[in-house]
């Protein structure tokens, strides 16, 4: 049969009258449509597009940060004493680890950790856990190469010390945050740390940067600082004054030297010390700074300063006689002594031989007013504000709460205390011609103006006279003596107080300068409680001035003053001094 | 007007396409410079090792101990030491 074929342009449907609003009908409803699709799609592209924009952007745009490193410290010759090198910490949010055991194990190898002490960690109740911190980039590489789900990796640096203990406590250290703790680290933190920057990128989808966006803040390095220490000299005052701590069985100990030009540290050593790059089992003893932090009474090192008053208000000349037989005096209700009486002296010779009757005979011509007046424009009784923690000023009393019997006994070092650096610092105004400049840890270019007058020239030339024949034969300290070069210095014993009295422990010390003609260096050592049969300045702390100084002058060049001949010693038992 | 518009076409597509090798270069070049500053960092990093490589095997404690065992050097005798005048400007 012949199939029915239907033409659609007669379909029977067509013949049929709509009514012509459904027409128009569906003609307003596309038109409407459209409308809405152009004005939503005008309204996201320009009146609302930042939520879209931020969803692109959140998408291809990444802020990373930028680390900066902390500054490197050199020595002045540009020697590195420490530096900041990268390494990684390993950190987890415990609640996302999941570690299969033979993973866990093998992330403990790797650490070299005990599997349960990861494991204890891992489980911590915690939002945020370090597993270990500061590991080398090498191994950390291969941590992450292993994939631990929920193992990550944060970028630290750590400090190291190259010099190790022969500068820890000039240097000091920063704790694991990268922030200075200690000594220097601590007192040039600001200009030391940097400051972390960051810049807007965008990545492609496998994670590499492909444009740079903004920088948001640049990264800020860390400045280097040049100090003023000289590493040579201060390995030779370290290594000799190990020495001498050792021979004299002696507790402590701390060695300053300053240029006497510049007012330089050159160097700075204390003992006991320790490494800064492995401070496990640190006990406070090691890590005093006691050159700066440590007062204690200086002794006989301060009779020059009461000779040179004395001078200076022109109460005495160098060769005034005093007499100081018969070796005893007695003040108030105290009585003061020199162990060895020694009749007639003249001032140099009270200096030279060091006797307490002749000093205290000085000072007691002076008024209290003026000798705190100039031991306050010396420097002590106030911290020098070097910038180092823990830095004392020592204790100098006022003036008016002064007994005659005090400011006799001051006069020669009792009764005041001081830090070793503050002794240093005073003998500048003998090494030069009597001014003080600051004391600086920082390396200078120029030579400092003139500093603060304390003495006249002339004094200062005089007391440096009288300080040279200390340690020739027949003063106090003729083991500071260097062969080539003429030496000024002033040797201290003093016993230690204990509880309040004076115990049977002494203070070694010795200061001086050299070369005497023009001193280019001023060494303070200090020994404290030296108990192998010697207790003397002259003793134990002159020949350790004598070799940090000798070393010192050879290492910076210094021209000998003096001819170059062997020593002679004609007594080789210096002087008594008193204590 | 139909060949100006060619033209047109043509010049717009030549744009277009310089556009995307452009972007294209600028890309490329801005990665050798990513990786020339990452390089640039781990040279740094490297040169901050080798010098506490250098300050540790310079050591001076080190360098006393090889001069006075391993090569027998002492310190001469003040006799030994003849000193010099340096001529000024040389």
């Amino acid at each position: 049969m012949k199939p029915k074929s239907i033409k659609f342009s007669r379909s029977p449907l067509l013949s049929e009258r709509l009514p012509p609003w459904r027409q128009r009908l569906v003609l307003v409803v596309l038109l409407g449509a459209f409308v809405a699709l152009i004005a939503r799609s005008l309204y996201l592209q320009a009146f609302n597009n930042e939520f879209l924009g931020d969803k692109g952007r959140a998408r291809f745009e990444r802020v990373i940060d930028i680390s900066a490193t902390r500054g490197r410290i050199t020595d002045r010759h540009g020697d590195v004493l420490a530096v900041s090198t990268p390494v990684r910490s390993i950190w987890a949010i415990p609640e996302d680890v999941q570690l299969a055991p033979s993973q866990a194990r093998s992330l403990a190898a790797l650490l070299e950790m005990d599997v349960r002490d990861v494991n204890r960690k891992l489980g911590a109740e915690r939002d945020f856990v370090y597993v270990k911190r500061q590991l080398s980039p090498e191994l950390a590489d291969r941590i992450s190469a292993l994939k631990f789900p929920g193992i990550h990796q944060k970028n630290e640096y750590r400090r190291y010390y190259p010099s190790g203990e022969v500068m820890a406590h000039m240097l000091g250290f920063t704790g694991i945050e990268d922030a200075g703790q200690e000594g220097i680290e601590l007192a040039f933190n600001s200009q030391l740390s940097g400051k972390a920057g960051s810049r807007r990128v965008i990545k492609d989808r496998r994670g590499n940067v492909v444009e740079d966006v903004e920088s948001i803040h640049p990264p800020l390095e860390g400045k280097d600082i040049a100090l003023a220490l000289d590493s040579k000299v201060q390995y030779l005052a370290y290594s000799h004054l190990k020495q001498a701590i050792e021979e004299n069985r002696a507790k402590a100990g701390g060695v300053v030297v300053l240029d006497a030009r510049t007012g330089e540290i050159l160097a700075l050593a204390n003992l006991p010390t320790y490494n800064p790059n492995n401070r496990e089992r640190l006990i406070g003893a090691q890590l005093r700074n006691r050159a700066l932090t440590d007062s204690f009474e200086p002794g006989s090192t301060l009779k020059p300063f009461t000779a040179a008053l004395a001078l200076e208000k022109g109460k005495v000349r160098f060769d005034t006689p005093i007499q100081t037989a018969p070796g005893k005096m007695t003040i108030g209700s105290a009585t003061i002594s020199d162990a060895h009486a020694h009749g007639m002296l003249t001032v140099a010779q009270v200096i030279q031989k060091s006797s307490n009757i002749g000093a205290a005979k000085l000072a007691l011509s002076m008024t209290p007013q003026e000798m705190w007046t100039m031991f306050d424009s010396l420097g002590f009784g106030a911290p020098l504000k070097l910038g180092f923690p823990g830095e004392v000023g020592g204790r100098l009393r006022p003036a008016k709460s002064w007994k005659p019997i005090e400011q006799a006994t001051m006069a020669y070092g009792h009764g005041i205390s001081v830090t070793l650096i503050q002794l240093a610092h005073a003998y500048q105004a003998f090494a030069r011609d009597g001014d003080l400049v600051p004391i600086s840890l920082a390396r200078m270019d120029a030579l400092p103006p003139s500093g603060k007058q304390v003495f006249s020239p002339q004094t200062a030339r005089e007391v440096r006279a009288m300080l040279e024949m200390a340690v020739q034969p027949g003063g106090t300290a003729p083991k500071a003596q260097i062969a080539g070069y003429r030496v000024a210095g002033k040797t201290g014993t003093a016993h230690k107080i204990e509880g309040g009295s004076y115990a049977n422990k002494y203070v070694a010390s010795f200061v001086g300068f050299a070369p005497a003609s023009d001193p280019r260096l001023i060494v303070a050592v200090m020994i404290d409680e030296p108990s192998n049969g010697k207790h003397f300045g002259g003793d134990v702390a002159a020949p350790v001035f004598a070799r940090v100084m000798a070393g010192s002058l050879r290492t910076l060049g210094v021209a000998p003053d003096a001819p170059l001949q062997p020593l002679v010693m004609t007594s080789a038992e210096p002087v008594r001094e008193e204590m | 007007m139909a060949r100006l518009n060619l033209v047109l076409i043509l010049v717009a597509l030549a744009c277009a396409l310089s556009v995307v090798s452009a972007n294209h270069r600028a890309r490329k070049m801005f990665s050798e410079l990513e990786s020339s500053q990452k390089r640039m960092r781990d040279l740094e990093v490297e040169f901050g090792q080798l010098q506490l490589e250098q300050s540790t095997l310079a050591a001076h404690v080190r360098v006393e101990k090889a001069a006075r065992e391993k090569l027998g050097m002492r310190s001469p005798a003040p006799g030994q030491i003849i000193s010099v005048d340096t001529v000024q400007g040389n």
